[in-house]
């Protein structure tokens, strides 16, 4: 099926092109970073962890959301999803590989990434973390390959895929769950030493990535002949709304513990985050414009007009992603650092090459996507052809 | 040369055969004679631990001294970076208010705000540290001492983002270059990349010394030893003083004692 990729219009090669020059400019960053070592990123000894960790935590939750689609289309027998199931599985393929691929830029020594699984280490998280993603990762790629390539040859796919299916289920939500874990569990950091940050990293979730796939989703409709069909989108908005009113709602709750206890190590970070600590502010303004994104889009998502309405509806999802990205891709793995265990105020801003690096790991993201999509699509339009 | 499919997978099932004879070997050639003889002279302890004694380091103490720090920096080659940002540091000084967050009063003595207090790897009873770290590059001894492995970690940094006690450095760039004390031979330097921090000079109890801060202080403001021994110095000093620890709420169980 893969030779459906090297087919395509001028447009698709010209943003395949597009693509391959952003990632070369990412791997010519990453080439001085390899050698220069994590010095020309805006990391530090207080914030150890910065853009790469972010974007990884996101794109988990990007990751972890195809079990949107999945679930209902098996478990309930939703029909309409059975159309874009497979948008959801390949929109988890790449979103894992950008997950793996912002991890090794973040190791100070790539090199020895293999020792994790030469020195197997259960009681960390992050040992976990790798097991939970790569497994879901091949899950992902034996499941939408055998699917799509059955669907192709006009077959019901073969009996042992089913169980995969059954079991990426809970392995989605495992994904997120373990990687709130990494976070969650350790006792230096208050503003991640919260019970619920599972539960809000699995809301964010499923309003951000469901949000992308309805973007997608419009986007296959416009360049392809094959229709994902209204009725999908439909309830995919319906699980943005909800998701994104009980991650907004789960926000709400940190706020209220760390305000009404007035402890002081729980209200730092979210001072820090929304009016700025000792002077120190850096990321206030956008903390805000996540406030105002999150609440356009429910405002946009709630009322029944502006949901129905496709252009409304378009701005309504990218203010969703946006505003999930801002929050989680940004505000929560850097707040985690400020202030310092000492209690001092030492801020973080992304460089150039790192930027540029991150943007190579998104561009490789869009990529795979773009091939994946591609080849779905085609198959689609024949099969759709043929039917007709 | 031709060569078929059953050829390649006669090899490989011959090299496949071959790798099952290592447990063989290893059984064949196993010891329980140590392959490296014991130093006669080593400290040994149980549950290494340290004192500080802030009072004797204020009072005895010219103001501004650094012999502790020097000490350790130039015995262990640790780098001056140059900047705060990636400032790599084994023991260092800090107000009691960020030794110490919130415990401190507005009406507290005026010592107290403005004197060092001496901070180091606390070698944790409970380290997070080790709980995190992915590769056992961070490991507990069993004499307690929370030790790194410059040459497994693979530089993920999630030791720091686990430790409550900032005493984890990272080189975010080659080190070797900005070693500014005289090499110490004896001391591996290390590469970008890799996180490290206080040892308890595990290499100088091996050969029988103490702690080098420890033996840089002339005020005895620093005082290493046995946690499980009764009569150790550590111990005494406990019984008399009354000391407190960093952070005792999260429950690492921290190795170094402050009396204040």
């Amino acid at each position: 099926m893969l030779e459906r990729a090297l087919y395509g219009s001028q447009r698709y090669f010209r943003w395949v092109l597009g693509l391959l020059i952003l990632i070369g400019m990412g791997f010519g960053a990453y080439m001085i970073q390899l050698n220069k070592g994590l010095t020309i990123t805006g990391m530090g000894r207080d914030v150890s962890w910065g853009f790469y960790i972010a974007q990884f935590t996101f794109l988990v939750g990007v990751a972890a959301s195809a079990v949107m689609v999945v679930l209902p289309y098996y478990l309930h027998n939703v029909k309409v999803f059975g159309r874009i199931t497979i948008l959801g599985e390949f929109l988890a393929i790449a979103a894992v590989t950008m997950c793996l691929l912002f991890i090794i830029v973040d190791l100070g020594k790539p090199m020895r990434l293999l020792n994790v699984l030469l020195y197997p280490t259960p009681n960390s998280i992050l040992f976990w973390d790798m097991v939970s993603l790569n497994g879901y990762l091949f899950l992902n790629i034996f499941i939408g390959w055998n699917v799509l390539e059955a669907e192709r040859k006009g077959v019901h796919y073969p009996n042992w895929v089913k169980p995969l299916i059954y079991i990426s289920i809970p392995w989605a939500v495992s994904i997120h769950t373990v990687t709130a874990f990494l976070y969650a569990g350790l006792p230096a950091r208050h503003y991640w030493l919260t019970a619920i940050m599972a539960a809000r990293f699995l809301a964010s979730a499923f309003c951000s990535g469901p949000a992308l796939l309805i973007l997608l989703a419009y986007l296959v409709k416009k360049y392809t002949k094959f229709d994902p069909g209204q009725e999908a989108i439909d309830k995919l908005t319906n699980i943005v709304t909800y998701a994104l009113l009980i991650s907004v709602f789960f926000v709400g709750l940190e706020f209220f513990t760390a305000f009404y206890s007035q402890i002081p190590g729980h209200m730092h970070s979210l001072v820090y985050l929304f009016v700025g600590l000792e002077g120190h502010g850096k990321l206030v303004p956008f903390m805000w414009l996540f406030a105002i994104l999150a609440v356009a889009a429910l405002v946009l998502l709630l009322n029944p007009k502006t949901r129905r309405n496709e252009k409304t509806l378009k701005l309504a999802c990218l203010f969703t992603f946006l505003s999930m990205w801002l929050e989680k891709g940004m505000g929560l793995v850097i707040a985690g650092f400020i202030p310092n265990p000492l209690e001092q105020v030492r801020e973080y801003s992304p460089t150039i090459p790192e930027l540029t690096i991150a943007l190579g790991v998104w561009s490789t993201g869009a990529f795979i996507l773009t091939i994946l999509y591609k080849i779905a699509t085609s198959v689609k339009e024949e099969v759709g052809e043929a039917s007709h | 040369m031709e060569s078929s499919r059953r050829d390649l997978l006669k090899l490989g099932g011959a090299c496949a055969l071959g790798l099952t004879t290592l447990p063989l070997v290893k059984a064949h050639a196993k010891s329980d004679l140590p392959k490296v003889m014991d130093n006669p002279d080593a400290l040994k302890g149980k549950r290494w631990a340290m004192v500080v004694d802030a009072k004797k380091c204020w009072e005895k103490g010219k103001e501004g001294c650094k012999d502790c720090i020097d000490a350790c920096h130039k015995i262990h080659n640790v780098p001056d970076i140059g900047n705060v940002k990636e400032e790599i540091k084994w023991i260092w000084n800090e107000k009691f208010q960020h030794v110490f967050p919130g415990m401190e009063s507005p009406h507290m003595a005026h010592d107290y705000h403005e004197k060092p207090f001496m901070v180091f790897c606390n070698h944790c009873g409970n380290a997070p540290c080790v709980r995190v770290c992915p590769t056992q590059a961070t490991f507990k001894r069993p004499d307690g001492i929370t030790m790194m492995d410059f040459h497994r970690c693979i530089g993920c940094r999630y030791c720091m983002a686990g430790c409550p006690y900032g005493a984890r450095s990272f080189n975010f760039r080659d080190p070797r270059a900005f070693i500014k004390t005289e090499l110490n031979m004896t001391f591996p330097t290390r590469e970008r990349g890799v996180v490290e921090k206080c040892s308890f000079c595990e290499e100088r109890l091996a050969v029988g010394l103490l702690p080098a801060c420890v033996e840089a202080c002339k005020h005895g403001a620093l005082v290493f030893g046995d946690l499980e021994d009764p009569n150790s110095p550590v111990r005494k000093l406990l019984a008399e003083h009354f000391t407190i620890r960093r952070k005792p709420e999260l429950g690492t169980e921290p190795g170094v004692y402050y009396i204040v």
